[in-house]
């Protein structure tokens, strides 16, 4: 494994056993974090007291319960808020990075104002604009407010200030439109962030509750976290495990697709955002 | 051209501002005009001035609340940080062999999120069945297999606080190895030179050069604890014993959303950003002084 440049070199761990010892630790925190998910496949796929593997606890979900249609309600509220947040990030953050303009300070300080405010306090009222505008029951409920992201538009802001001036200049002046230079000049440059960002906002989006739970009216229309967290107090599924933890591999399988698809930007663009502090 | 680049900037952030104006800024400060009010429904309503906000200060439910999820907040705060910031000392180690993969496999359960935590330690936990419990009833035959995490609330608060530990911590692993990474290695040469034992080469050297990552762990840690509602209410299915799960946003969702009383809520949610102002500024400080 290439060790990072400006890796340093802390205690030495030099002795048989300390080695021993890091590894254990090492090996230890792994099986911790990953025991939960593996008694998830392992539920999902047996059954209690009886040998072999079995599909059973699938064809059960998938009879009595509408998991087919929440997932597909899910994958599309989650790759449409994504998609929407990440160019609404990206170009805004842009607009702020790159050109001085009046109002520029006013727009950043809303931004960071409100950067730390706990979404709950937006519920009652957020719920009276959307009643207002016709919206209950609806994936436009969900999507649009979540289209927008302070936190993304700062992210992108910051990130994009490395653009080098001269860089966005020579594009200017090669008949670059305003639009292209974001797109050829500015976006490579902070392609680990629009990774890392990209699975932030999906995995938020798809894991978000309170708000879909609160304007997601009909069965049909759940997501799969408010359709997952409605199975768990029914009648008769306290013991049903196996049941629970296959809708918990259907509702995990997407996320984790896509981490496994963009780790290494992630990682990188969790990095980048860390070292600034 | 240069019109061109005067107009583009508003251009661009337009989508942002349309969005932010209409479903944040507006519905905040419609948040902060229904915390005055009195709802009989949705559209039903008249003015009561600060009443909910004096009902909230004696109803002895909100004080359960906000005392629950302080102590949450800090219980995740004193878990998580010390185990994140142990992980990435030992990654951090020369020559540690699979080190991606180790990282990998501590990362993957932030994929999971609150509600599926609480699904997923809802089955762990399961009395007799659960995988903790059969290893409580092999380990310690004296105890037996049949704990029931949700019912009692000493180990329902075992259950919550480890659920948000297996959630953060990898989280927080990944952000302070890359501030370790980056400290300059020429300061721990000079430490080693200068004949620094490792506790001093720690304290002296690592913790400063993690500090500002630590104190953004801990502002993170502290606003998302105060925020604490999901996983509890997927767990204990309902206030848990002794109202263990009873956190200030289930008070706001039952108050709000199970009996349409909007302006109590509204209220609630003010009295939330105050709650994570006070608890935030001592973090944003100290995050500052540090830089």
């Amino acid at each position: 494994m290439p060790r990072p440049p400006a890796s340093p070199p802390p205690p030495s761990y030099r002795s048989a056993a300390a080695k021993a010892a890091l590894y254990a630790g090492l090996v230890a925190s792994a099986a911790v974090a990953l025991l939960p998910l593996g008694w998830m496949l392992w539920a999902a796929f047996t059954e209690p007291d009886a040998p072999g593997l079995t599909l059973a606890h699938f064809a059960d979900l998938f009879a009595r319960f509408p998991v087919g249609r929440w997932l597909a309600n899910s994958l599309f509220v989650s790759a449409a808020q994504t998609v929407l947040v990440v160019l609404t990030s990206t170009l805004g953050g842009f607009a702020l990075a790159t050109y001085a303009f009046p109002g520029r300070r006013l727009v950043v300080g809303l931004m960071l104002g409100t950067l730390f405010l706990p979404s709950q306090v937006l519920l009652p009222g957020l719920y009276a604009v959307v009643l207002r505008l016709g919206w209950a029951d609806t994936f436009a409920a969900v999507v649009v407010p979540g289209s927008v992201s302070a936190f993304g538009t700062f992210l992108f802001m910051q990130a994009m200030a490395k653009v080098p001036a001269e860089l966005v200049q020579a594009a200017r002046v090669d008949g670059c439109s305003e639009l292209r230079v974001w797109w050829e000049v500015a976006l490579p440059v902070v392609r680990p962030m629009v990774g890392a960002y990209t699975l932030l906002a999906f995995v938020g989006s798809w894991n978000s509750y309170l708000w879909p739970a609160a304007v997601l009216l009909d069965e049909s229309n759940y997501t799969l976290a408010v359709g997952l967290a409605s199975m768990v107090g029914l009648p008769g599924y306290e013991g049903r495990s196996g049941v629970l933890m296959a809708a918990t591999l259907v509702a995990i399988a997407p996320p984790a697709g896509l981490f496994l698809w963009l780790q290494r930007d992630f990682v990188a663009g969790l990095a980048a955002g860390a070292v600034k502090g | 051209m240069r019109s061109r680049t005067r107009l583009a900037p508003y251009l661009f952030l337009l989508p942002f501002l349309v969005v932010f104006g209409g479903f944040f800024l507006l519905p905040l400060v419609q948040s902060l005009g229904m915390s005055v009010r009195a709802y009989a429904g949705p559209r039903a309503s008249r003015p009561v001035g600060l009443a909910h906000y004096r009902f909230l200060l004696v109803d002895p439910l909100f004080w359960v609340a906000v005392l629950n999820t302080a102590s949450y907040a800090a219980l995740f705060l004193l878990v998580q940080v010390p185990l994140s910031l142990g992980l990435a000392l030992l990654l951090n180690a020369r020559r540690v062999r699979g080190r991606a993969l180790f990282r990998l496999a501590m990362l993957l359960p932030f994929l999971a999120g609150n509600v599926l935590a609480g699904v997923l330690f809802t089955v762990l936990l399961a009395p007799g069945s659960g995988l903790v419990n059969r290893a409580v009833g092999m380990l310690l035959p004296a105890v037996g297999a049949n704990l029931n995490w949700r019912t009692d609330p000493v180990l329902a608060t075992v259950a919550i606080v480890a659920a948000v530990a297996w959630l953060t911590v990898g989280w927080g692993m990944v952000y302070l190895l890359a501030a370790l990474q980056s400290v300059d290695r020429q300061l721990y040469e000079a430490a080693a030179v200068d004949g620094a034992t490792p506790w001093q080469r720690f304290r002296h050297v690592t913790l400063p050069g993690v500090r500002p990552v630590l104190a953004y762990l801990v502002l993170v840690g502290t606003i998302g604890g105060l925020q604490l509602f999901e996983l509890p209410y997927v767990f204990l299915q309902g206030l848990g014993p002794r109202l263990r799960g009873l956190t200030v946003v289930q008070y706001l969702v039952i108050r709000g959303f199970d009996r349409g009383d909007l302006g109590t809520a509204a209220a609630v949610g003010w009295v939330l950003v105050v709650l994570i102002t006070l608890a935030a500024i001592p973090q944003l400080r100290r995050m500052r002084g540090s830089q």
